[in-house]
């Protein structure tokens, strides 16, 4: 079953803004070497204002390596090798993100767009106190303000997550992780940005201490209006949280659609298997499967469908032509044969 | 006859003169051919209840008897030997529980030699590729060459299910075997420690902190909390019938697809009003007499300054399916449960 509310979502026609807060095209990464890898291969995404994008993956498909690109923080011998990272502010100024260098592009991070790291809750430096790491954001990035409103700012930001603001005397060790994982939250909202970028943010959590963040995260969203991205390989949780989601795998986005959507009827056999690799807490006990096999190597040229030698549904076309990332007709982009009016035949006695 | 039978386990770990007690008063026992779920969040003591079991911690009191080896008997290296052949491990991280030096077959040829009684020969190598195929990494001559930076995650915690079974053993305790893996493969993992358990009776006892593979892969659960357990019983009854106020909040903190956008915002609402109700310093737990849990119940009264005894959680139940659930909440107790819950402000 495929409904309108689909395409609409996608492609703006009504509802939801469509105010570009970030823009990639035909973004891809290399990392060089003697075989140089290409984790990122050819992705194009929007971010719209205010809205999470889930991205979702295994491990080494290119999420992380995606998302460094996006805020320009890759490092050799990680190269941007094609591809426009274009940034919208408010005003309707936009940036190319290649453009920016020293000062400008300090001054850019952070104020514009901050990332919440993996493991976040290492981040922190152990030797010197929450406050005074706080305190380093606005003597660096706002040195007009005093140190009576630097304090004061920094302690509502610890209220804002949650966190006492007596606490701005503590040092990491001293707090749990998830209070780290706030600090680190507050620390990346301090300058207003317009996107917060989220690697695995809770993936080091308790299940309620991960319901907790990401309860204070859509609560501060809420208020404060700024665009996520949110990266992780949680599947299930990601559909809770995102608007919209971009599964890659492979260093590709292979599905591109509203949350609810991949909920109910997703498309790419990749999806379905992230899926089904979630045991369902209350449903029926029965005999459950993930996605055997492994991804490929992302050294080598990929012939045909990167997904095809796990794909329970393969056919003749996987195998030998790279299927576009296409929205067929109702639905939304996929990049996947099955979908392709042109074997509808096929798919039919294939995909069901 | 049980496996492995755990009675009022207690470890306490020193902290700067002071005493942390992370296991208090434990029992269990683990069945041949069964699987037990041991969840709970970090910090409640089930990594130190693996560690008691594997020898690596002195427990401050209480018993373990592996068949019949028991503590008295301990002391004798013979004895030691046996409990260690009769109980393996499999680690959290397989990319830290293999030697980066080594290939798999020495790995795997170690515990043949020093507890299988193997000799090196074509009969260890033939028992190497029979371990490797019994936990599917074909071909096994392939895999035997190779060393752990060349597997995958997976692969890797294969080899750490191979090395375990090494020995034979009864028992297998498996600490978060799949945490550290990437969702696509984690079933699978499970599904391979299903059948070892099945073809092999072995005794296995599942640690983790999620429910939803706790419950499809075990028969019972027991849910820790700072140091005791709270509530056990057959695995459906206790995720699909929480009795305990802390189990009710970690199943309904896992994620479920199939909830829409609107229940989801109505669930966030009210966790919200929850959270607002009580000062964030007073979620930190209080070790006293009391119930552990009180400081983040929403149900908290004032007999839960009292310790509550193991009741029975039939309460509910439409049949008498949850003979063995149990639940150690005063919320249980009839008498005190007419008393009214309205206190919850403090």
């Amino acid at each position: 079953m495929i409904t309108t509310t689909g395409i609409e979502a996608l492609h703006g026609s009504a509802g939801l803004s469509t105010d570009i807060v970030l823009r990639a095209s035909n973004v891809s990464v290399e990392y060089a070497g003697r075989r140089p890898t290409k984790a990122v291969r050819d992705v194009s995404l929007e971010l719209r204002r205010g809205e999470v994008l889930g991205i979702v993956g295994e491990s080494g498909c290119g999420k992380s390596t995606f998302a460094y690109a996006l805020t320009r923080m890759l490092r050799p011998p990680a190269r941007m090798t094609a591809g426009v990272v274009e940034y919208f502010d408010r005003d309707g100024e936009s940036v190319d993100l290649a453009t920016l260098e020293g000062d400008r592009l300090r001054d850019f991070r952070w104020n514009k767009i901050a990332m919440v790291f993996q493991s976040a809750m290492n981040a922190l430096n152990p030797v010197t106190s929450v406050g005074s790491q706080m305190d380093d954001i606005f003597r660096t990035h706002r040195p007009g303000m005093d140190k009576a409103a630097r304090r004061a700012r920094c302690g509502e930001l610890l209220e804002m997550v949650g966190i006492d603001a007596r606490r701005l005397r503590s040092y990491p060790h001293e707090l749990s992780g998830g209070m780290r994982q706030r600090v680190v939250i507050a620390m990346a909202l301090a300058l207003e940005p317009q996107i917060v970028v989220m690697d695995e943010p809770t993936t080091a959590l308790d299940v309620l201490v991960q319901r907790e963040i990401l309860d204070e995260v859509e609560r501060l969203r809420a208020e404060l209006g700024f665009s996520v991205i949110f990266i992780t390989h949680d599947l299930a949780l990601l559909l809770e949280i995102s608007d919209r989601l971009a599964v890659m795998y492979a260093g590709q986005v292979v599905e591109y659609a509203p949350a609810e959507q991949v909920a109910t009827s997703p498309l790419h056999p990749y999806t379905r298997g992230l899926l089904r690799s979630f045991p369902d807490l209350r449903g029926e006990r029965r005999e459950m499967h993930g996605i055997p096999g492994s991804p490929p190597d992302l050294r080598t040229e990929l012939a045909g469908c990167p997904f095809a030698p796990r794909c329970e549904s393969v056919f003749d076309p996987c195998r030998d032509m790279t299927p576009p990332l296409q929205a067929p007709p109702r639905a939304w982009p996929v990049a996947c044969h099955l979908h392709d009016p042109r074997y509808a035949r096929t798919t039919d006695e294939a995909g069901r | 006859m049980s496996a492995l039978t755990v009675t009022d386990l207690t470890v306490d770990y020193r902290q700067h003169g002071s005493r942390l007690r992370a296991v208090d008063g434990l029992s269990f026992e683990l069945e041949p051919g069964q699987t037990l779920a041991l969840v709970g969040e970090s910090g409640s003591g089930k990594s130190t209840v693996v560690r008691t079991l594997s020898r690596f911690v002195k427990p401050s009191s209480g018993e373990i008897a592996l068949g019949s080896v028991t503590d008295r008997r301990l002391s004798r290296r013979a004895e030691r030997k046996t409990y260690h052949k009769t109980l393996q491990l499999v680690f959290q991280d397989p990319f830290a529980s293999l030697n980066p030096m080594h290939t798999v077959a020495h790995h795997l040829r170690r515990p043949l030699i020093l507890h299988g009684g193997h000799r090196r020969g074509p009969k260890l190598d033939a028992a190497v590729l029979d371990l490797l195929r019994s936990v599917n990494l074909t071909p096994p001559q392939d895999v035997a060459r190779k060393h752990p930076h060349e597997l995958s995650g997976g692969q890797r915690q294969r080899v750490a299910i191979a090395r375990a079974l090494a020995t034979n053993p009864k028992v297998l305790l498996a600490d978060e075997p799949v945490s550290m893996l990437d969702v696509s493969i984690r079933l699978e993992i499970l599904n391979l420690l299903d059948h070892l358990k099945r073809d092999r009776d072995l005794a296995l006892l599942y640690v983790t902190h999620d429910l939803a593979t706790a419950r499809h892969f075990s028969s019972q659960i027991m849910v820790m909390y700072r140091g005791e357990v709270v509530e056990r019983g057959p695995s459906d009854q206790v995720i699909l019938n929480p009795a305990h106020p802390y189990t009710q909040l970690l199943a309904s903190a896992a994620p479920d697809p199939r909830l829409t956008r609107a229940q989801l915002a109505d669930a966030r609402t009210q966790r919200a009003q929850l959270r607002d109700s009580r000062v964030a310093e007073h979620r930190e737990s209080v070790v006293d007499e009391g119930c552990r849990f009180r400081g983040r119940c929403p149900f908290a009264m004032e007999v839960c300054a009292t310790r509550p005894p193991d009741l029975p959680a039939a309460k509910g139940a439409v049949n008498g399916s949850a003979a063995g659930h149990v639940a150690r909440c005063w919320l249980l107790d009839e008498s005190a449960a007419a008393a009214p819950a309205a206190d919850s402000s403090n």
